[in-house]
């Protein structure tokens, strides 16, 4: 066991972990954090998305060894200081992205850093950068408006609904 | 201008918050006291006979504190099979036991052979590396068709073969049918597979066992759509426990699709340990895991034949399916291919008669059940499809050719046993055919032409039957189950509301729904109700999620509790105000005498109703809740109206959907924002099946498409931006609120659409073909073009 020190959602976190511990393990397991979820074992799915110094990375394909030192930021993080949704979880909320919401804290976390990138990103923009996070149940539709919303597009002359 | 609240309005979900800030609370995140954790050791092989477990160095490892096996597990009941069908000789079908652990033998690639417990999640999957298991290999049946020929290898040696049933329906009609055939002017035949799905729901499978030695109880944390169907399954059928002594509880679930209704071994294994070894017991599936074990869809090869008059009248319809049951009888496996499949064969046509043979057969493969649609995807394919080619071949127009079949009078009695109260299907069309612009598809398909591309158009509709019931009538058709569901509602001695409800929500936004009906009925508002679910302890009785029942169904049983609230309501408001009970009008939350000013508001009524100082205690008793049962008397019958338009691409064989329309005919909408999302969903799910999803075994029985590597899900670039009209309403005759359930639509609905269009595109380009299987994969599209 190894210990590791990191700064999650700008608090100090330490834990003992072993050398084939996931980062998404030690969110989880060791810090409690379970709003950053495991949805596949093959870095597919993007359920498990976090920042990591500012980068969008699937926590199931990095060891916790390796963020040692780093600032993490998990969807636990992501509200306004006053507690209110941010604007990305505020229009996921407006354009209904989410039904289960298994899969929403990695496509909030993707898209935060889709819009750090890309303030205004197209459809087609937004639809490929999904391309690693799966959502079984919106059918997409949704998503892609609320992240056009977020980033201050007009999403009502989009498709009839 | 759209309502802000109450029934039809777009209430955003409350359960929103708690999601997108990492708040929900899904099984996974519950950890107990004390837990160890349970990895299961599983066939790598499709059949063999187990000679040998060797846990003596396995259980030697660190952190191991039990090995379970299948002889721990004799005696103990087997996984309980949901619904008995009787075959066309009026024989019920071959019903094999189905071990929580394997017995003798293993007869899929996935089938639990051995369990351990050990201190942490790895320690035990370390250890079950260290099991030394013997298995002599036996040959492996995987295609249906194989698999009931004489001498074919037996998946079960105590059945007579693999042939789980035989069923036909109606049988009746049979002869009829023939002759019609003989006498018809013109007949389409097509034969066709519908692939063999993974619902993948995006929280894989967990259970978390829990035993309190002090009061005997067990408690199941487990990723449920109906944690009462699985107590009384788990307790009365594997385990023995009473459900006074079991608490199921399915907290947050992330999706269901259908396979999540089912009782799995994995459930009662963490129940059975935890009280073995005293400790919270909790497994999580990994995704490569849920590919193996949980209950496969669909899985149907069909042969279906269309009889037409020379008016092209549809006449007579027969069909021979074998239905695909996997290894095992998983919960309600048999009741997919007959009930819920056999009866849609009618779809939105007037064909007279009907006849449905369906062959369902035992394989070494995961189980197979109902996944989104259940039984309707397969019917609406295969009678969508033969309509097509029927229309290919006769030279009309594939729309008019419907239309001129559609059943336009209700109610309407089918060949098939169920009667449709409402519906109108051309109002759908209509629709249909105004939002996809099709009178605009010859200008887009020259377009697409002049870029080297190939552009098809289909159209199809779809009929489904929702809110399966009644429970007299399933239970002679062999449900083990009575199909109602059943609400309390509990006013609080301040006004607010709490709604026990057996529906459960994995994704459907009840918490934000349900209260909308209430808000409307007694016109207070939305945010004075809370939605309570999923909890045994905290529900009476509830069958639970699937089959687009819970609006219908669960929804109909609070509407009539809360009836009963507003009538006892109103007899305190009379007595309040000294009235006469009938004259008590109950308007935006006040209770007023018809005629004057006098008035009582919600809160005051339900504050006598627990502080009964001027109350009439001669006549009822303090407090204000009640609970109602509801059983349909009838399924409900959504029905719609679909276009697609793709692209391919004829140098790659790459199809693109273009443009998707539904119009669809829900009834009665509460939520339409929430209606519109399931339709998004099932539409991707329906184009995911059509273009991309299979589940597929080489002959030796091993998985090949078992993990996101190989099994292609529908990424947000598969799909288009969809548009979708629920303005068509025919409410549903018998149910309170008049609505019919929206949740599998899309899924219905969305295959043949698409294969329609690629067939359509591909003859736009001189082709002959006339099918192609999915999912319509370049290769396929490729290989077709190649003639």
């Amino acid at each position: 066991m190894t210990q590791v020190s990191m700064t999650v959602n700008g608090q100090p976190a330490t834990g003992e972990v072993e050398g084939r511990t996931l980062l998404v393990s030690f969110l989880r397991d060791q810090i409690g954090l379970t709003g950053t979820h495991v949805g596949c074992d093959t870095s597919q799915c993007g359920a498990c998305v976090v920042h990591v110094d500012g980068k969008a990375v699937k926590s199931c394909t990095m060891l916790a060894l390796e963020a040692d030192g780093a600032e993490v930021s998990t969807i636990e993080g992501q509200a306004n200081a006053d507690g209110t949704l941010n604007v990305i979880q505020q229009a996921f909320q407006d354009h209904h992205g989410l039904q289960c919401g298994f899969c929403t804290p990695g496509m909030v976390m993707s898209a935060a850093a889709l819009l750090k990138e890309n303030p205004k990103p197209t459809e087609d923009e937004i639809r490929h950068y999904l391309e690693g996070n799966i959502c079984r149940c919106t059918g997409y539709h949704n998503i892609v408006k609320a992240i056009m919303a977020a980033s201050g597009q007009d999403v009502a002359v989009l498709a009839a609904e | 201008m759209p309502k802000d609240h109450g029934i039809g309005a777009s209430t955003k979900r409350r359960e929103d918050v708690r999601f997108l800030t990492g708040a929900g609370r899904y099984t996974d995140d519950i950890n107990l006291r004390g837990q160890a954790y349970v990895h299961f050791l599983r066939s790598d092989m499709a059949h063999g006979r187990i000679t040998s477990i060797d846990t003596a160095a396995a259980a030697g490892m660190p952190g191991v504190i039990r090995i379970f096996t299948g002889a721990d597990f004799e005696g103990i009941g087997g996984l309980p099979c949901g619904w008995q069908v009787t075959d066309k000789h009026g024989q019920p079908m071959q019903e094999p036991a189905h071990p929580v652990l394997a017995q003798g033998k293993v007869r899929h690639v996935g089938d639990p052979i051995a369990a351990v417990v050990a201190e942490t999640r790895e320690q035990a999957r370390d250890a079950a590396e260290a099991i030394e298991v013997e298995i002599e290999e036996l040959p492996a049946v995987i295609d249906m068709k194989a698999a009931v020929q004489e001498g074919a290898p037996k998946v079960h040696d105590d059945l007579t073969s693999n042939l789980c049933y035989d069923w036909g329906f109606v049988e009746e009609n049979k002869a009829a049918v023939e002759e019609a055939f003989q006498k018809a002017a013109h007949v389409t035949t097509l034969e066709l597979v519908n692939n063999r799905l993974v619902a993948n729901p995006m929280e894989p499978r967990v259970a978390v066992g829990d035993y309190d030695r002090a009061g005997d109880e067990s408690t199941l944390y487990t990723t449920s759509q109906n944690p009462h169907v699985i107590r009384l399954l788990m307790g009365a059928f594997v385990l023995g426990i009473p459900e006074h002594k079991l608490r199921v509880v399915a907290p947050d679930v992330g999706g269901g699709f259908g396979t999540k209704i089912f009782h799995y071994a994995e459930e009662a294994f963490c129940t059975f340990a935890a009280k073995a070894i005293n400790r919270p017991v909790k497994w999580t599936a990994s995704r490569s895991e849920a590919f193996i074990s949980d209950a496969h869809g669909r899985d149907h090869v069909t042969t279906i034949q269309l009889a037409l008059d020379a008016e092209n009248n549809f006449t007579a319809l027969r069909t021979e399916t074998y239905a695909n049951m996997g290894a095992y009888l998983s919960t309600f496996a048999p009741s997919v291919p007959t009930w819920l499949h056999g009866t849609l064969m009618a779809g939105n046509y007037k064909t007279p008669l009907i006849y449905v043979n369906v062959k369902a057969v035992f394989t070494n493969t995961v189980p197979v059940d109902a996944y989104r649609g259940a039984g309707r995807p397969e019917a609406t394919f295969q009678l969508e499809r033969v309509i097509d080619k029927a229309a290919m071949e006769l030279g009309v127009d594939p729309i008019a050719l419907r239309r001129q079949n559609f059943i336009t009078e209700f109610p309407y009695a089918t060949p098939v046993a169920v009667e449709y109260d409402t519906g109108d299907y051309h109002a759908t069309m209509d629709k249909l055919v105004e939002m996809a612009d099709l009178d605009g598809f010859a200008a887009r398909r020259a377009e697409s032409e002049a870029r080297g591309k190939l552009r098809g158009l289909g159209v199809n509709c779809y009929i489904e039957a929702c809110g399966i019931a009644p429970s007299n009538l399933v239970g002679q058709l062999g449900a083990r189950a009575g199909l109602y569901e059943s609400a309390t509602v509990r006013v609080n001695a301040t006004g607010g509301l709490v709604v026990m409800t057996g529906s459960h929500s994995h994704g459907q936004g009840h918490e934000t729904s349900f209260p909308q009906v209430i808000a409307e009925m007694i016109g207070i508002d939305e945010s004075m109700v809370e939605i309570v679910h999923g909890d045994t302890s905290k529900v009476p009785m509830g069958m639970g999620t699937y089959g687009s029942r819970s609006i219908a169904v669960g929804g109909s049983a609070m509407v009539r509790a809360t009836e009963k609230i507003i009538k006892k309501a109103k007899t305190i408001a009379a007595h309040l105000m000294e009235a006469a009970e009938a004259d008590i009008e109950l308007k935006d939350g006040q209770f007023s005498v018809a005629g004057t000013d006098k008035s009582v508001a919600w809160g005051d009524v339900c504050l006598a109703a627990y502080v009964p100082h001027n109350y009439p205690l001669d006549e009822i008793e303090p407090g204000l809740e009640e609970t109602a049962f509801y059983d349909p008397s009838n399924f409900t019958y959504p029905s719609g109206a679909y276009a697609c338009e793709v692209e391919v691409d004829p140098d790659t064989g790459k199809v693109t959907v273009e443009r998707f329309a539904a119009a669809d005919d829900f009834g009665n909408i509460i939520n339409p924002m929430i209606v519109t999302g399931q339709v998004h969903g099932g539409l991707a799910q329906g184009i995911g099946q059509a273009l991309l999803e299979g589940a597929v075994y080489d002959e030796n029985g091993q998985l090949l498409s078992a993990s996101y590597m190989d099994y292609a899900m529908p990424r947000a670039t598969d799909v288009p931006f969809y548009q979708v009209d629920h303005s068509c309403q025919t409410p549903c005759t018998h149910n309170p609120l008049g609505v019919k359930g929206c949740g599998e639509a899309g899924a219905i609905g969305s295959p043949p659409a698409v294969v329609n269009a690629v067939v359509d595109a591909l003859r736009s380009g001189g082709s002959g073909i006339t099918h192609i299987d999915m999912p319509l994969s370049p290769a396929r599209v490729w290989a077709a073009l190649q003639g």
